[in-house]
């Protein structure tokens, strides 16, 4: 134990020291909810307008007045003919064109019936789509409050509600997701760094030499990482919760245990990695292609698996991230409790089992 | 000087077909300053990486500080001290926190490691920096505190892998110092050169070529016996027989 103990203080040493890494280490996760709750969100808000209203009457105007309100949308110009759209588009600026007809409400009084063209910039895909749909649950709000003063034979009126996510934040999308990524990183790339660091100076054959257990070593190297997981654990929580206001549903204890349990796989593959390479700028490189990459794409965080073909899909359970994303989903959002990610759970504990197995097996194949 | 502290017998170690230690016998007594010499690629590596239970060796028998090298390595670890070829010093902790450290995983008691700490910075004239990063020091006083270490917890045989690399004659001189009062506090030496001059120092020397140990005396005998004015000329007359080409 006061073999442990003198190497784990040796430990803090090294990261007190060392002001880049303990920057990493500990800005890093404030730094990426940071980005990730205010700057990159997949929200559209204030998206810039044009508008083509030959008819200026009562109806096109109130219709107007309430799509400026909404914080979607801004109009920024009024455009006289369907020429300029194209125009306009060109630019860059616009990103959703209203075209109402030149006799709007004589069209809806008399005919019952008028149409509105919503022209978008389908560039970006996915913001042309929220967008249109945006543009149409407005334009069906006013539907609906003009036809309530008379009936209509038949009527179905439909009522959405968000579950869990009411005003469809990207925050309760992006917290989840840099927890898993911030936690592999920590704990992963600095575990296999510091312990190649140790190989290529010379060091560990010095420790190797010396009565400490090689299970020791690593088991040492791997506690102070474990405990600066917890620290990040709890600052990242914190942010949520007080800066970008997503909740915590569920229970703390079985979201903070969790996130032990995938430090500890995250830990399992640094030692993994570490006992594979010889260099640090190996470990950093598999570290960030072979992990960080895989997390950002097929945890489900950036892009729903669901959608993948059905390759990715298979690889995809391969990623630790995923499934204690799909844990932090549960249990921080939707408030589940422990019966309905224990499937998840042991999938994780069965593979910090393997990973640790091929680590402590690998290491003493290096010794042998 | 009779006690026997390490026992070889036919010890070899083989990687598939390669044989990188062939067949090896010697003892070393108790406070004798042993040389290992040999050129690249020899196996004065392997042997020591056996001795010292880092490798398992494939055949033979050998005892270190009285326990085997196959059944024991747990009981040789607390017995020896090793310092290696690269350096092996944190740079980023001071002088202090690296005695400590070393000592720590040693399992030294705390009120062991302040006294002999003074004692050890007083000796080395670090006492005034003992709180200074060893990223800070010169080479030189960077090696000889590392030898320091590595006999901090008083082992019986001090394993030395080339420890004098990269260092101005004033200094290994001075390190060569430190390698005596070692021995002559009953500390066995068992030291691997490519320092020839270094290898004069040695009570005695084996040389290694191609695995096998070709020759083992002390310098004096070793020198007549191959009519040689210098240990450098016998090593060459040694190592021209070679056939493995060095690493």
């Amino acid at each position: 134990m006061k073999q442990f103990i003198a190497f784990v203080k040796k430990e803090f040493h090294h990261i007190f020291r060392d002001r880049r890494t303990m920057f990493i280490l500990l800005g890093m996760p404030v730094v990426q909810i940071i980005i990730f709750g205010f700057a990159l969100t997949n929200e559209v808000k204030n998206s810039r307008v044009a508008i083509l209203d030959p008819s200026k009457d009562a109806a096109t105007t109130s219709l107007i007045a309430q799509i400026e309100a909404s914080r979607y949308f801004e109009v920024d110009q009024y455009i006289h003919s369907t020429n300029e759209i194209e125009t306009i588009f060109r630019k860059g600026k616009i990103k959703l064109a209203i075209i109402f007809p030149s006799h709007f409400r004589e069209d809806l009084q008399h005919f019952n019936k008028a149409q509105v063209q919503l022209i978008a910039d389908a560039s970006d895909p996915n913001v042309a789509n929220t967008l249109t749909s945006y543009a149409s649950a407005i334009i069906m709000d006013y539907q609906n409050r003009i036809t309530n003063d008379r009936k209509l034979p038949y009527t179905i009126n439909t009522e959405m509600r968000m579950l869990y996510n009411p005003e469809l934040k990207g925050a309760y999308n992006f917290v989840p997701g840099v927890m898993a990524m911030v936690l592999l990183l920590v704990c992963t790339m600095m575990t296999a760094i510091t312990i190649v660091k140790e190989k290529e100076m010379g060091t560990m054959e010095i420790m190797l030499v010396s009565p400490m257990k090689p299970l020791k070593v690593v088991l040492a190297k791997a506690v102070p990482y474990l405990l600066l997981s917890s620290v990040n654990i709890a600052s990242i929580l914190l942010l949520s919760v007080f800066v970008l206001e997503v909740p915590i549903n569920g229970s703390l204890t079985l979201l903070v245990a969790e996130s032990l349990l995938f430090t500890l796989v995250s830990l399992a593959l640094g030692l993994l990695i570490s006992t594979k390479v010889d260099s640090q700028q190996t470990a950093l490189f598999i570290s960030l292609v072979g992990l960080l990459l895989p997390t950002v794409m097929l945890s489900g965080f950036m892009f729903p698996i669901e959608n993948m073909p059905l390759p990715l899909q298979v690889v995809s359970n391969a990623v630790p991230a995923k499934w204690y994303y799909t844990i932090v989903r549960s249990v921080m959002i939707k408030g589940t409790g422990f019966q309905a990610v224990w499937k998840e759970t042991l999938i994780l504990a069965g593979m910090l089992f393997f990973f640790l197995g091929l680590a402590i097996k690998n290491f003493k194949i290096r010794l042998a | 000087m009779n006690e026997k502290v390490i026992i070889v017998e036919n010890l070899t170690k083989k990687f598939g077909d390669f044989t990188a230690v062939d067949h090896i016998s010697f003892d070393v007594h108790k406070g004798e300053i042993f040389g290992f010499l040999g050129a690249n690629g020899a196996g004065k590596t392997t042997a020591m990486r056996m001795l010292s239970g880092l490798s398992l060796p494939t055949s033979g028998h050998a005892r270190v500080a009285g326990f085997d090298v196959y059944k024991e390595n747990e009981k040789i670890k607390q017995n020896i001290g090793y310092m290696s070829q690269k350096f092996s010093l944190y740079e980023d902790l001071t002088v202090k926190e690296n005695i400590r450290f070393y000592a720590g995983i040693y399992g030294m008691s705390n009120r062991f490691i302040r006294e002999k700490t003074n004692e050890v910075l007083e000796k080395l004239h670090l006492a005034a920096e003992g709180d200074k990063l060893v990223k800070s020091l010169p080479l030189g006083w960077k090696q000889k505190l590392a030898f320091s270490v590595a006999i901090f917890h008083e082992p019986q045989i001090v394993f030395l892998d080339e420890p004098t690399g990269g260092v101005d004659p004033v200094t290994r001189r001075e390190f060569w110092q430190m390698i005596y009062e070692a021995a002559e506090s009953g500390i066995t030496v068992f030291v691997t050169t490519h320092y020839m001059d270094e290898a004069e120092y040695c009570n005695r020397v084996s040389i290694m070529v191609d695995g096998r140990i070709d020759a083992m005396d002390t310098p004096q005998l070793l020198k007549k016996t191959y009519d040689a004015v210098s240990m450098d000329e016998v090593f060459l007359k040694l190592a021209r027989k070679a056939t493995r080409a060095a690493d």
